[in-house]
């Protein structure tokens, strides 16, 4: 037996793919928002869904490989469950947004691109999130918070911690 | 409701985003959105929008300043190839907010923009890029373009008419080159986002090798204003060769930070004193960046200039994408120019090696005299690295770069100076 894993898109996706493809000139044009696809089926992109993605599409792995690696979206890695994603850019570096990472990383107890040992959280600085009228600005998860300080991050830790705990999300 | 009159005029592109309902299609409506463009699909042509799109004066709002009219004469026809709209929606600029509202909050008015245009040129298929990060904006287009579509707004026969045109969402994924346009192209054609030389510019050869325009979202979102009343009234408001509202997203250390759209002209002080409740600490700024963070820095001699593309340009700095970032006296210019140093290197596609080589040098050099360990030498360092990237790469990202090093030299050597010293004692 092969130790590769065997993944695929569902039949829903497949007609999804089906369809987008046919909104441009190539089938190579689709490969950004396939591989958001991907990642969202299957939580990031290791290399055997990179290869799904390029059977889906007709394209050689290393057409994908070399797309993946360039867009700091697409995600090689597992991560926590929650990605704190926080703008240090000038906007919200000039809005305290350093001292929020330092808040952040020192009550979870990891570092800048760590994960907490129980999976949960991983924290990370980005660039302008393009809100800056907002900073700080942190972003859980592609959804977008502004104007966030430590004690705002403390609860929202605190609440999704423990609703984990109670076995619910 | 814009006014007719261009003296009373007091927004383009925002004149609905704060009304409620505004991204469905029925509200938009009977607001007055797609009002104005049956009368363009049946009684305009080709020729007709683009001199009226000439005349109004309107320049690109993504950072260049280009005309938008003489951008789209250069679209050559008849090649027997088909013509491809883009709209700029990648918004990665530091300091730049402004796209981000005009499709969250009135998605219909942009679409509206890309029909016009896309009709102007001969446009078939018709694209937004827009940054990954923006999934909810483009939740929301893609949900104001299906209405669109079932409305027979997109699709084929566009009103009744010969105008069939098809207008899709497709997300980026993090990359801030990708505002480039050529970068743009690369990366919709599936390919990591490397710019491209010019020329051949987009116009002649860009998606698939096709003719292809590429407009920013605020630009797009301004045309159904300028064929709706004239490009002569456009050209009426703001200052000649500066003409129209702009959008300008204002960060920082300023009291209510947001976007403001106001007549071209307007001075930034007026700006950031009226508009945004002045500064958090003091009177004056300290540094005003006024174009995003690629552009060079202004300090307070600079306080009173008029927001346009001319005077910006002759204060030594440029309009960009008007994404202004105030600092007042407790900025720390070293972290912050460092901070800078850092972005421009991560984002740096490296195809080319000035900008490759000398953003890393820019910010080991810049982490080295923040920490304190830097020597007067590293002043001579970041001089040459910045004076020899600037103008010798394939884009302008490397202009950018050096952009923040070059103001800090120049406004405020003592501050380096000091830090410098700091470590020699
Ligand atoms: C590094 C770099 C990043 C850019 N980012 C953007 C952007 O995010 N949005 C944008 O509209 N233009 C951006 N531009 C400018 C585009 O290349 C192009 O000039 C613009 O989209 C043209 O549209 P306009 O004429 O309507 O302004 C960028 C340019 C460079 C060099
Ligand atoms: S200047 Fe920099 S970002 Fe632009 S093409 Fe060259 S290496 Fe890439
Ligand atoms: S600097 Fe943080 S959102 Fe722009």
């Amino acid at each position: 037996m092969s130790e590769v894993e065997q993944v695929h898109f569902t039949e829903q996706r497949l007609a999804e793919i089906d369809a987008l493809v046919k909104k441009y000139p190539s089938a190579r044009s689709a490969l950004l928002p396939v591989l958001h696809m991907a990642q969202e089926d299957f939580g990031y992109l290791p290399m055997h869904v990179q290869q799904l993605v390029a059977d889906t599409l007709g394209l050689r792995l290393m057409i994908v490989r070399e797309v993946v690696t360039f867009y700091t979206m697409f995600r090689e890695h597992e991560t926590g469950k929650y990605r704190l994603e926080v703008c240090t850019n000038a906007g919200c570096m000039l809005n305290g947004a350093d001292e929020l990472v330092q808040h952040i990383t020192k009550s979870l107890g990891i570092n800048v691109g760590e994960t907490t040992s129980d999976g949960m959280f991983t924290v990370t600085e980005v660039e302008c999130a393009g809100a800056c009228a907002g900073a700080p600005v942190v972003q859980i998860n592609n959804e977008y918070h502004e104007k966030v300080d430590a004690s705002y991050m403390d609860a929202f830790i605190t609440k999704v911690s423990s609703s984990e705990e109670g076995g619910q999300v | 409701m814009i006014s007719s009159d261009p003296k009373q005029v007091k927004a383009i592109c925002f004149d609905r985003i704060h009304l409620e309902g505004q991204t469905g299609l029925e509200v938009a409506r009977k607001n007055g959105a797609y009002k104005f463009l049956p009368t363009v699909l049946k009684d305009f042509d080709s020729d007709h929008i683009v001199d009226e799109v000439k005349k109004s004066g309107l320049r690109g709002r993504g950072g260049a300043g280009f005309p938008t009219g003489l951008k789209w004469s250069f679209v050559p026809r008849n090649t027997g190839k088909p013509t491809y709209l883009l709209c700029n929606a990648d918004e990665g600029e530091p300091g730049t907010f402004k796209d981000r509202d005009i499709m969250r909050f009135d998605p219909h008015l942009l679409i509206e923009g890309m029909i016009m245009a896309g009709f102007a040129l001969g446009v078939k298929d018709a694209y937004i890029y827009i940054r990954g990060e923006f999934l909810h904006e483009a939740n929301v287009m893609d949900a104001a373009i299906d209405e669109a579509y079932a409305a027979n707004l997109l699709g084929e026969n566009i009103l009744g008419t010969d105008f069939s045109m098809n207008l899709t969402v497709h997300r980026g994924a993090g990359a801030y080159i990708c505002g480039e346009e050529t970068a743009l192209i690369e990366s919709l054609e599936g390919r990591p986002g490397r710019p491209r030389f010019k020329p051949p510019f987009p116009a002649v050869e860009g998606f698939y090798r096709c003719p292809t325009v590429v407009n920013n979202v605020e630009t797009l979102a301004t045309v159904p204003a300028i064929l709706e009343f004239g490009g002569d009234w456009h050209a009426e408001i703001g200052v000649p060769n500066n003409t129209g509202m702009k959008i300008f997203s204002v960060s920082g250390h300023v009291n209510k930070p947001g976007n403001y759209e106001v007549p071209m002209g307007t001075s930034l002080k007026v700006l950031i004193e009226e508009y945004c409740g002045g500064l958090q600490h003091g009177t004056v700024p300290k540094v005003i960046i006024p174009g995003g963070s690629s552009t060079p820095w202004l300090t307070a001699e600079h306080y009173d200039t008029p927001l346009t593309y001319d005077a910006m340009m002759k204060a030594g700095s440029m309009l960009g994408s008007g994404a202004i970032i105030v600092m007042d006296e407790t900025a720390d210019l070293i972290a912050l120019t460092r901070r800078l140093a850092h972005f421009y290197a991560h984002e740096s596609c490296g195809q080319c090696t000035p900008c490759r080589e000398g953003t890393g040098w820019l910010e080991r050099t810049m982490n080295r005299v923040e920490a304190g360990q830097g020597c007067k030498k590293d002043v001579e360092v970041l001089n040459d690295a910045a004076e020899h990237m600037a103008g010798r790469t394939i884009c302008a990202l490397a202009d950018g770069a050096s952009a923040p090093i070059l103001s800090l030299l120049k406004h405020f050597p003592e501050i380096v100076e000091e830090r410098l010293m700091e470590n020699a004692e």
